[in-house]
């Protein structure tokens, strides 16, 4: 018979569940003893994790960190810890750690890249963080001029001019574009290059002239080493952002021309491998321009570099663009906003967004793929560390550079990485 | 009475090029093409003139000139008294062989990798969970130099084999070697062999087309087995069994191919100062292959690990809702569904992987670009036309495995309003 | 659903038991989600399972089918116990169909292949025959001209229609509806509780956890309140809106039935 009455009189409190299913022992049955398949698997992770720090262990324990040689190294590791043991030898890296983090620089001016990093973790402070006041953004915006001055010296007024013609070209924007839109937005353009290309230097010369502020000045081979990486790897981040979304949004556009261009550009760029590009710029960038000019080789590099990693931001921006849905578009048009406001208000924004992963994912890339300039000799990481062990007190030595330099690269490549987590996170919260 | 009146028609205006929506896409895009046409122009002029100081001229035929240098390793036959081309040959079929040996380990692993961080078990998945973290974010050339250094340097020599009490053995039942100068692995000979063919270019084993042959006629005859069987549970509702068939199928033509032409492995063995007999992969191949896959698996992991955890957990129990196996629901439900979203970047790895066979002069790999963007380039000066030719034929590559994934995607999209 | 007229005399109770669940308990690591469960439900009943949110109503259900396994207690589907044994789990499987709330059609298939699934691989049905009895079911739920289609190209009503006649190709005795409306838009919900309606008049057993008490009005012999965990209280529709006894049982009322 059907119960179709009942009403409970008291609620009943809750219970610990069974003995057998909570607590450790449970939890270890469950998780890792759960079946034939996963007992095998747990076997073969613990077989593999001893293995690791039974021969690693050691090896670390068994450290020298002052001497001469690997021979001397092999000679005290024998007499301390007896015959036949192996154990690290950093002393290579206690001697050579400067050269390898800072390449050619001349040591009594490590103080200014080391400034320069800590004024580039300052001015990404307002980009990165939302909890860092937004006056420090103005430091940002001038800090690449600053960073050029401190890392190659010369006179302080070349930069100060530099940013003299980015002042000229707004100030240009803003006087003109009362009058008319369109020559104000080809004034803002033209007449800084103007000023670049005719009135800088002499300007920066006359003033040096009269006023001589300025550091030593250093040539572009003494960089070298994590420096060398860094800047490559920060200008690239920096100028390939703006470049890819410019060609996401050309690739997008209606203009025939203009798309078929782009698509033509990010096609090719991201077909070649990136060494041929260096390759190029080492060698055959000066075939492509006027006989004579030469350019400094880094700025070359980086010129490279940019243009290869924008094509793959491209891509990645256009993931994003498509990730919108059509109603944004139709919502800024019906808003009355142009083409330029609308993508800066309400597309842009969210389209970035949603392409965080992507777009660090690529900056991670292009750090790591700055060692690629050894292949063109440029003294990155990589080739300091060979020429170190061509060197005859340190032949035979590796385990030790390598561990050295892709500790340091995991460092940064792994922030970067947790940073694009906590920022898709906090981003998530920010709008649900 | 009323009459409708036409617009007024206003006539053309200048200003209206830059704000009538009609006119100014038009002339956006002719001021845009005058700048690239233009700044084309100015880079080919800034060429020529540099080309004629320099005193060269642009032309192809190094290319057929002798190119006197040798090739540590080879698929094809090869002297240094062939020409330029034929090295530009060699490079390239090294380059590709390289990538797919690559593209396959680094599947399989990334598999294993992707599947068993997902697993329950902890220990494992944290396990590749750190792997993954830890090759990911160091750069590729850091890992290829460090096997090299690590089978260079810490490998025996191959004189340490000797002796009646050797410091080294061989592995496997005493059929590969491991030696700081390569690996050496039995090589198959066939006592039977059915001779070469030329192909004008390069010979071409009759034994391997014969192989070939076979393989594809199996594995097109096990498909015919599996399709036979859907008919059948068409009609009747039950499945024959195809396990042992599709195995037999499978199996036995290839081993009668190989007892036919008399297959037998042709071992390493150590005499005077070095190994005689098998095939000796070099340092270089090997460590060009081992560090490129293992990098490039943790990408294909994340891929895989992507790929199984966008199908939600609905469809996994709707299908056991109605009373399918685990197994089934896996192969019929889930497995579909994630192939869809594991298989483009798939491809995109493969393309990337590829491309990073070009890092292979770090290690004295003799690839594509160690070939023609290297030697023959330093030899010939002709620093132009093999760029030119070198990115083009990357180029090339990256273009045929886009459009062959654009015909992919395009064929399993999932159909939606 | 006023305007059809829901023929309640089709809809009878047997004296056969269906489901007995009997001192249930389940828990979810440390935290007590289901407490004492006793519950009995014949064949031809109509139940619906109502309370609020985190008070283990689709849990319950979703331990009927083993969706969800529990720690404690009996639970006997129409005479085979629910235990770790994979055969039990195949036999109730079979006999017990459940619709979800977001549909779970399978998008890489057609609607057609979607109801055809499971009888081929499962019960090992000819395609053919597979295949007309989708139809039928299909021509049931009112759609049949959709069999071609993919589930994306579909409504959500569509959908979750579709999804109850999948279930239904698989001839079961039990039916197992886990807010089934809850993802749909208002237009379309009620094309999917006519389609429930139709049912019930054919004398499907039904377990459903609903928050549209018209329809437990309309259709339910028996609305159970959960809370915490446990079944507070039963009652027949009629005594259940008009004079519930406990206090939660008022609170949740009011809250529901008040907009």
């Amino acid at each position: 018979m059907a119960e179709t009455s009942y009403v409970r009189s008291a609620m009943l409190a809750p219970q610990k569940p069974p003995a057998s299913e909570t607590g450790a022992v449970h939890w270890v049955r469950a998780n890792l003893l759960s079946s034939w398949g996963n007992i095998a698997l747990t076997i073969l992770s613990v077989y593999v994790i001893y293995v690791i720090v039974a021969t690693i262990g050691p090896w670390f324990y068994r450290s020298v960190w002052t001497a001469g040689s690997l021979e001397e190294c092999r000679q005290i590791i024998a007499e301390t810890w007896g015959e036949g043991k192996r154990g690290a030898c950093f002393a290579v890296i206690a001697e050579r750690w400067q050269q390898i983090l800072f390449g050619f620089y001349p040591k009594e001016l490590y103080w200014r890249p080391t400034l320069t990093l800590v004024l580039m973790l300052v001015a990404l402070g307002p980009i990165l963080f939302s909890w860092v006041p937004k006056q420090i953004l103005w430091f940002s915006i001038t800090f690449p001029a600053v960073a050029f001055w401190l890392l190659w010296g010369g006179s302080v007024w070349l930069p100060v001019m530099i940013l003299v013609g980015f002042a000229s070209g707004f100030a240009a924007f803003r006087v003109i574009s009362n009058v008319n839109g369109l020559a104000g937005a080809l004034s803002a353009a033209l007449v800084p290059v103007l000023w670049w290309v005719f009135l800088c230097n002499p300007a920066a010369e006359l003033v040096q002239s009269v006023l001589p502020i300025g550091l030593v000045e250093l040539g572009s081979d003494q960089f070298g080493g994590f420096l060398l990486s860094t800047v490559i790897g920060v200008s690239g981040i920096t100028f390939s952002l703006p470049l890819g979304i410019l060609l996401a949004l050309g690739r997008q556009s209606d203009l025939l021309i203009v798309k078929s261009f782009c698509v033509a550009f990010i096609e090719g760029f991201r077909g070649v491998p990136l060494i041929t590009l260096l390759f190029v710029a080492s060698l055959l960038l000066n075939y492509f321009l006027p006989p004579g000019t030469t350019f400094d080789v880094i700025l070359r590099v980086i010129i490279m570099v940019t243009i290869f990693s924008a094509a793959y931001m491209a891509e990645v921006i256009r993931g994003g663009l498509a990730a919108l849905p059509r109603g944004q578009y139709e919502a800024a048009d019906a808003l009355g906003l142009d083409y330029w406001k609308a993508q800066r208000l309400i597309i842009m924004p969210q389209a970035l967004k949603v392409s965080i992963p992507g777009i660090v994912g690529n900056f991670i890339g292009l750090f790591k793929d700055t060692t690629l300039v050894s292949f063109i000799s440029l003294s990155d990481p990589m080739q300091l560390v060979s020429a170190i062990r061509a060197n005859q007190e340190w032949n035979g030595i590796y385990w030790e550079l390598f561990i050295f330099v892709g500790l340091l690269f995991f460092i940064f490549c792994f922030s970067m990485s947790r940073y694009s987590m906590y920022l898709e996170n906090k981003l998530k919260t920010d709008h649900h | 009475m009323t009459v409708a009146l036409d617009p007024p028609r206003a006539g053309f205006r200048p200003g209206m090029l830059i704000y009538d929506t009609r006119y100014r896409s038009i002339t956006i895009q002719v001021i845009f093409m005058i700048l690239v046409v233009v700044f084309g122009y100015w880079l080919f002029e800034n060429v020529k003139s540099n080309l004629r100081a320099a005193g060269k001229d642009f032309s192809f035929g190094f290319l057929w000139t002798r190119s006197g240098y040798d090739i540590n390793q080879m698929l094809v036959q090869y002297s240094s008294d062939s020409t330029h081309g034929r090295a530009l040959l060699v490079g390239m079929l090294n380059t590709l062989f390289l990538a797919f040996m690559a593209c396959i380990l680094a599947t399989v692993i990334g598999l294993i990798a992707g599947v068993l961080r997902l697993s329950k078990n902890v220990l494992v998945a944290r396990l590749m969970e750190i792997y993954v973290e830890t090759f990911r974010n160091v750069p590729v050339v850091l890992w290829i130099v460090l096997v090299n250094a690590i089978m260079a340097v810490s490998m025996p020599e191959p004189k340490e084999f000797r002796g009646e009490a050797p410091t080294a053995s061989m592995l496997f039942f005493d059929s590969v070697a491991v030696t700081n100068r390569g690996i050496y692995v039995p090589e198959p000979l066939f006592s039977r062999s059915l001779g070469n063919t030329d192909a004008g270019i390069f010979l071409i084993s009759n034994d391997l087309l014969a192989i070939i042959a076979v393989v594809v006629a199996s594995i097109w005859g096990y498909r015919r087995l599996h399709r036979n069987a859907t008919t059948v549970q068409n009609a009747t509702g039950v499945r024959p069994a195809t396990r042992w068939k599709g195995l037999a199928i499978v199996v036995l033509p290839l081993a009668a191919l190989l007892a036919a032409t008399g297959f037998h492995l042709g071992y390493p063995e150590l005499k005077g100062f070095n190994f005689v007999g098998g095939v000796h992969a070099r340092n270089s191949l090997v460590a060009m292959w081992l560090a490129l896959s293992i990098y490039s698996a943790t990408y294909i992991a994340e891929s895989v690990r992507a790929g199984i955890l966008a199908i939600s957990r609905g469809q996994t129990e709707a299908a056991l809702a109605l009373g399918l196996h685990p197994g089934l629901a896996t192969r019929l439900v889930v497995l579909p569904q994630a192939l869809r979203v594991v298989v483009p970047p798939l491809i995109s790895q493969y393309l990337s992987i590829t491309k990073n066979t070009s890092l292979a002069l770090a290690v004295g790999y003799m690839d594509l670009r160690s070939t023609l963007g290297g030697i023959t380039m330093n030899q010939t000066g002709r620093e132009l036309e093999c760029m030119l030719m070198l990115m083009g034929i990357y180029l090339s590559i990256s273009l045929i495995i886009s459009a062959l994934m654009n015909v992919y995607n395009t064929s399993i999209k999932l159909k939606e309003r | 659903m006023s305007d059809l007229a829901i023929d309640r005399s089709k809809m009878h109770v047997t004296d056969e038991v269906a489901i007995q669940i009997s001192s249930m308990n389940k828990w979810f690591g440390t935290f007590h989600v289901l407490r004492d469960i006793n519950m009995s439900v014949m064949k031809g009943e109509r139940i619906v399972i109502c309370g609020p949110s985190g008070s283990g109503k689709s849990t319950l259900i979703r331990c009927i089918n083993r969706l969800e396994e529990h720690q404690q207690g009996q639970i006997i589907v129409d005479g085979t116990e629910l235990t770790s044994d994979l055969k039990n789990i195949d036999i109730v499987r079979s006999e017990v169909g459940m619709v979800f709330q977001h549909f779970n059609l399978f998008p890489h298939l057609t609607i057609l292949e979607n109801l055809t699934l499971a009888p081929i691989w499962v019960r090992k049905v000819p395609k053919k025959d597979a295949e007309e009895t989708a139809m039928y079911f299909l021509t049931k739920v009112k759609i049949p001209e959709q069999a071609a289609k993919y589930p994306g190209q579909l409504s959500g009503g569509q959908q979750q229609r579709v999804a109850i006649a999948r279930s239904l190709c698989m001839k079961p005795r039990i039916m197992l509806f886990d807010e089934p409306t809850s993802a749909l838009d208002p237009e379309m919900i009620k094309e999917v509780l006519d389609t429930m309606i139709g049912l019930a008049e054919e004398g499907m057993t039904m377990i459903c956890v609903t928050h549209e008490m018209g329809f437990a009005q309309a259709v339910a012999n028996r609305v159970i309140f959960m809370d915490q965990g446990q079944i507070v209280e039963q009652n027949a529709p009629r005594e259940f809106f008009s004079n519930p006894k406990s206090d939660r049982t008022k609170l949740f009322l009011s809250q529901i039935l008040g907009h």
